[in-house]
């Protein structure tokens, strides 16, 4: 017998040549595998840094902002206390910048030399003598926002080696920037009105924090209205329903759900809420009950999948010592499949926080440049508000633009987190 | 063996049988969809003793097992004929509360499976949801005596609140069997509760099998004959969903009067 298996036995004698032939390819193969591998994430990881390395290059300077010192007289005779709403605050601005440089006569020169001041010097100025009326009557040094074009001489953004027509400062506005630079009366300090405002005509004015609160208060009605349908209609379809033609139906059409394009969702949501039940247009409340829609296939599917994902012999344990279907779904089954449900419920609304096009639909693109307080006010979100800006002509939107895809992401980072140490708080061993 | 008793309907008769008959099956059918596992079984379990069914695997053993606290409610496709009382009372009437019922019959499976929560939540939850307990005290009462029957006590009583998953697979079972028994069943049914664990665990679970018997009637599905002979009283053996032959344990293992069981017990198959 042993005669037999010898010659058998050979090829796989370490010594054999073919043996080693075989080994030799295999590891190579393995090799090669490992390396696709590598650079398949290498590309990856590539196009993530240079995404994000350019929106923050971009975005960055627009949460710092120039602000420019002038030395404002309160004077008593034009501020009518009375009236604080009618006082001409920008002339008031204005003034004191004409004062610093005398030289400028011409009328066209001064409307140019007025354009280095943004004109929320007004409102600023304006708060200021609300907050303390004893400034009437004095001289001081007051710290005011300055115009777009000055912030972005001042960062560098504009090429001034272009010929004049083509960019949009003259010669004589960079000259008294760079006067103004010299003499210490520019400052860079944090956008606050960037980060604390809603959306305006004009860059140095607009901010993201009305978007955030749109975005806030839409993904509050999503998670109000699509958590807990959802749940229920997948812990009925996983764990009550029967086995029949209806539910299977159901199924496929959820399942079908999950695939239909964002828009179509916004124009049901037009038909629906806006022209049938006459919800207000532009509010978080309409966008949030479509964003529901859209989501709820996704918490269904997770959902399921999280259940399923239960031990049997859990349920048998608790079948086993007299617990009704009901006990042993909410004592046992859902809790154990919490971490999955909530993983999928905020992977759901990571998605509905960057969608745009249904709340097109319905209206959330307006221009809008009050902060929301509510559910009905009209609002826009963080993608719209990008949009929007991505589609303004003044220079300085531009980073901000980039700016506000930074604070999306920033969220959007936040709440995968969330999902994170959520899964590690409700995660349990069996 | 029963084409004779396939004639007769299944009556309830259950004045008829002895008065410590705890659970009687008569006629006892049960259908996968088309297939049948279980053919006409008919079978007398008595009081206060452990009764183990043997047989090859796919012979029935555990259907017959689970259809005792309908347990096989939960598969859809699953039908069951026939009668199978518990004291004289059909199990299987819609005016039965399946909850109740398995608060009665209690079941210990073949993989110890504790729930993912502390050692006394696993005892205490049962008693919990029947409302077995009206105070803290009470429960914790409840609980000290279950772990103590099942002779895991004095290795858990310092650590009460930690998880049952963290015992051993030998402890795993014993707290599987204190919780079964933490809502004081008359029938616990153990579906081969040795299968997954090592000798000595397994000697402690059987030595507990014995004593759980002054108080419980216990059924016993198990693939060693050894355990079989070692832990019951009565013996039924199945195959191919037949209940062939049920008898005195040693009668079942010295002096079989079917054929199969004769070749079965002496390992000619299964």
């Amino acid at each position: 017998m042993t005669d037999m298996t010898m010659p058998k036995t050979e090829g796989l004698a370490v010594s054999s040549q073919a043996y080693r032939k075989r080994i030799k390819k295999r590891y190579a193969a393995e090799r090669r595998f490992r390396a696709y591998g590598i650079a398949a994430i290498a590309v990856a990881v590539a196009f993530l840094i240079g995404l994000l390395g350019t929106i923050t290059a971009k975005g960055a300077p627009a949460f710092l902002q120039t602000n420019i010192t002038l030395n404002i007289f309160f004077d008593p005779e034009k501020i009518d206390t009375e009236n604080l709403n009618g006082v001409n605050f920008q002339a008031m601005a204005r003034n004191a910048l004409y004062d610093m440089f005398p030289e400028v006569t011409e009328r066209r020169e001064k409307r140019q030399l007025g354009q280095l001041i943004s004109v929320a010097a007004d409102q600023q100025l304006r708060e200021m003598v609300r907050a303390d009326p004893s400034l009437i009557g004095q001289r001081k040094d007051v710290q005011l926002l300055a115009g777009d074009d000055l912030d972005l001489v001042v960062k560098g953004t504009y090429d001034l080696s272009q010929p004049e027509a083509e960019r949009p400062v003259s010669d004589v506005q960079v000259a008294w920037i760079d006067k103004l630079q010299a003499q210490g009366h520019l400052a860079r300090g944090i956008a606050w009105p960037f980060l604390t405002t809603g959306d305006s005509r004009e860059p140095e004015m607009a901010g993201i924090w009305g978007a955030v609160m749109g975005s806030l208060l839409t993904l509050s009605v999503t998670l109000a209205v699509s958590f807990p349908i959802g749940v229920l209609a997948a812990v009925y379809l996983q764990e009550f329903a029967t086995k029949n033609r209806w539910n299977d139906l159901i199924e496929v059409n959820i399942n079908n759900l999950a695939a239909v394009p964002s828009i179509v969702f916004g124009l049901l949501g037009l038909a629906v809420f806006l022209n049938f039940f006459g919800m207000p247009r532009s509010a978080p409340l309409v966008g949030g009950l479509v964003l529901a829609l859209m989501t709820l296939p996704t918490i269904i599917i997770a959902t399921r999948a999280a259940l399923a994902a239960v031990p049997p012999s859990i349920r048998e344990a608790a079948l086993g010592v007299g617990a009704s279907e009901l006990q042993v779904v909410t004592h046992h089954v859902v809790p154990l499949a919490m971490p999955g449900i909530l993983t999928g419920t905020i992977i759901g609304l990571a998605q509905a926080l960057g969608e745009t096009a249904p709340l097109l639909m319905i209206g959330m693109v307006a221009f809008i440049v009050d902060v929301p307080a509510n559910f009905t006010d009209p609002a826009t979100v963080l993608p719209v508000q990008i949009y929007l800006w991505a589609d303004s002509p003044e220079r300085a939107f531009e980073a901000r633009t980039s700016a506000a895809i930074m604070v999306l992401i920033g969220f959007l980072i936040l709440m995968n987190a969330i999902a994170v140490v959520l899964r590690r708080r409700f995660e349990r061993r069996w | 063996m029963s084409i004779s008793t396939q004639e007769k309907p299944a009556v309830a008769s259950p004045k008829t049988s002895s008065s410590d008959v705890k659970i009687a099956a008569k006629d006892v059918c049960v259908f996968y969809g088309e297939k049948q596992a279980l053919f006409n079984v008919n079978l007398d379990i008595a009081a206060n003793q452990v009764i183990s069914l043997i047989g090859p695997s796919g012979c029935g053993k555990s259907t017959f097992l689970r259809s005792i606290n309908r347990m096989n409610d939960v598969v859809p496709s699953c039908r069951v004929e026939g009668l199978i009382t518990l004291e004289g009372q059909d199990i299987y009437d819609p005016e039965i509360d399946v909850v109740e019922l398995r608060a009665r019959v209690g079941m210990v499976f073949q993989k110890p499976n504790p729930f993912p929560k502390s050692i006394y939540d696993n005892v205490a939850y049962g008693p919990r949801i029947h409302g077995q307990a009206t105070g803290k005290a009470e429960l914790d009462e409840i609980v000290e005596r279950s772990l103590q029957r099942a002779g895991l006590w004095n290795e858990v009583k310092d650590r009460l609140e930690s998880p049952g998953t963290g015992l051993s697979g030998g402890q795993q079972q014993r707290l599987c069997i204190a919780r079964a028994i933490a809502v004081s069943p008359e029938v616990i049914l153990m579906d081969e509760p040795c299968s997954a664990l090592d000798p000595i665990a397994t000697a402690r679970v059987e030595e507990l099998i014995d004593e759980l018997r002054q108080n419980f009637t216990i059924v016993i599905v198990t693939h060693s004959m050894q355990q079989a002979a070692r832990v019951s009283q009565r013996t039924a053996f199945f195959h191919l969903g037949i209940l062939v032959e049920e008898g005195d344990t040693d009668q079942i293992f010295t002096r079989p009067s079917d054929e199969r069981t004769q070749d079965y017990i002496t390992g000619r198959f299964g």
